[in-house]
């Protein structure tokens, strides 16, 4: 074979690679078929402070419903318990579920108040985690809801130290990051997030904001709220009632 | 032309060979290695949905259970625990579900499954029934006296302290300690049933505390005031919180 063939014939697979490739990319796309559609929804949850009772079943079931491991520093979602003392000093544990909780029962006049924090991703509307990732492998979906591509995921944490709410974590066994998802593969189906189904006190009130008549529309008709770090102008997706000047 | 090819020097040739070579691989991992889903971020998020979507779902959801087990679902759709998950208690229960047979939940028998939202915990909002585990009936499992599909409410005035805990372990180390708590507040019988909504009586008036602590109200080793002169226009609760230690 000549130069002149050769270069004819190389000319000859690019192109054609070219057509099969486009075709097969297009193929593809017209697999995918959703019976979903994520335009008609935009998800958000209420979190009423004063009915929180600390017990930890939503962590738990968090746990259960999205392999998190069990380890107690790996959480999708978690609740901190503060107690702010007489002298303004404020003391923050997150609770483990129910189980060896610190034993240090604050009574008395040292204490001025206490009460029990849920916490999980905020689901910003300008998410700084999505933002910073270098590979593009966080996305905010039409439903409002931040997923992670874990097989785009380089595992490089940027987005875990972006994140002002401290909702991210680095999945030990796939070395992707993880978050909470408001349990997309249930919201799909129609189901209530593993959170909201197992709290025992309506805490946790999850809905649709396009929907006016959902427990979440009511929630927020209803009650006083607040978002976590307002002044980031993040613009949270996870609303507060009667929550304290002293969460962050 | 082909004088042109003679007269190009060989470096240049190999240089553009490497070069179209190079190119080529490029074209070719472009078009038939790489995922269609990595070259295109909206096929990246409908791929990243489709799995996400895909994941297995473990919370059965409330509505599922009252198919098959309606005793139980009629039983406590009127208790105390009406608005519980039949999930928060028996566990994730999908694979029940598929399999009803052969899977069973799990169901808690022991004390220290209602312990994680009934032990005494001063963080946990006022009103919620709460007990301490060291002196209410220790070690003996929570079900021989109440039924958790329908558990009963407090009977008052000696059950008050199963929901006004904090109030209680206050009230123990004043000096009002023995005093009812009937004595001033009269509690109707609705109250058990809808605490919010049918509320005990509160004193009303500076007269009430009175007649206690009046100057010559003749009880012996009272602490009295003149009630004309001692603390204005205030009422008494305005400085005095009765239930607190020492009266202050």
């Amino acid at each position: 074979m000549d130069r002149r063939n050769f270069l004819k014939n190389l000319l000859l697979v690019i192109s054609s690679g070219g057509i099969i490739g486009g075709l097969s990319a297009g193929a593809w796309a017209k697999i995918i078929n959703k019976d979903y559609d994520t335009t008609k929804h935009n998800y958000g949850m209420g979190i009423d402070i004063d009915k929180c009772i600390g017990c930890g079943r939503c962590m738990q079931a968090c746990k259960t419903e999205n392999d998190v491991p069990s380890a107690p520093f790996y959480f999708r979602t978690w609740v901190e318990r503060y107690v702010i003392k007489s002298d303004k000093s404020v003391i923050v544990n997150t609770i483990n579920m129910g189980i060896d909780e610190p034993s240090d029962v604050f009574t008395g006049r040292d204490v001025l108040r206490s009460f029990f924090v849920p916490k999980l991703c905020n689901q910003c509307d300008h998410p700084p985690c999505v933002q910073v990732c270098p590979v593009g492998a966080t996305f905010k979906t039409d439903d409002g809801v931040i997923l992670v591509d874990t097989k785009r995921c380089i595992g490089c944490r940027y987005c875990i130290q972006a994140c002002p709410y401290g909702a991210r974590y680095l999945h030990p066994e796939t070395r992707v990051a993880d978050k909470c998802n408001f349990c997309y593969h249930r919201l799909v189906k129609g189901l209530l997030p593993a959170c909201v189904e197992v709290c025992p006190k309506q805490a946790r009130l999850f809905g649709d904001m396009k929907s006016i008549a959902s427990p979440l529309g009511r929630f927020v008709r209803m009650n006083k709220l607040h978002v976590l770090k307002p002044y980031l102008n993040t613009d949270p997706k996870v609303y507060y009632a009667n929550l304290d000047g002293e969460v962050n | 032309m082909k004088d042109f090819f003679k007269r190009l020097p060989e470096q240049a040739v190999r240089v553009v060979t490497v070069f179209i070579v190079l190119v080529a691989i490029l074209l070719v991992v472009w078009r038939f290695i790489l995922p269609p889903e990595l070259k295109d971020h909206d096929l990246q998020i409908i791929a990243t949905i489709e799995r996400e979507a895909d994941k297995e779902v473990k919370y059965a959801g409330a509505q599922m259970c009252g198919q098959c087990h309606e005793k139980e679902l009629d039983i406590k759709k009127n208790g105390y625990h009406r608005d519980l998950s039949c999930e928060s208690c028996h566990g994730a229960a999908q694979k029940h579900v598929d399999n009803p047979t052969d899977v069973k939940p799990t169901s808690p028998k022991k004390r220290d499954y209602c312990s994680f939202c009934h032990n005494y915990n001063p963080s946990r909002p006022t009103g919620f029934p709460q007990i301490n585990p060291d002196t209410h009936n220790p070690r003996k499992p929570c079900i021989t006296c109440h039924n958790p599909h329908n558990p009963k409410p407090p009977e008052p005035p000696g059950s008050c302290v199963a929901c006004h805990a904090q109030i209680e372990r206050t009230k123990i180390a004043s000096y009002h300690a023995l005093i009812e708590c009937t004595v001033c507040h009269s509690t109707p019988e609705k109250h058990k049933t809808s605490p919010r909504t049918v509320t005990p009586t509160k004193p009303d008036n500076r007269e009430f505390c009175g007649k206690c602590h009046a100057k010559g109200s003749g009880v012996k080793g009272m602490p009295t005031v003149d009630m004309a002169t001692h603390g204005e226009k205030y009422v008494c609760w305005q400085c005095h919180y009765p239930h607190m230690l020492g009266g202050i």
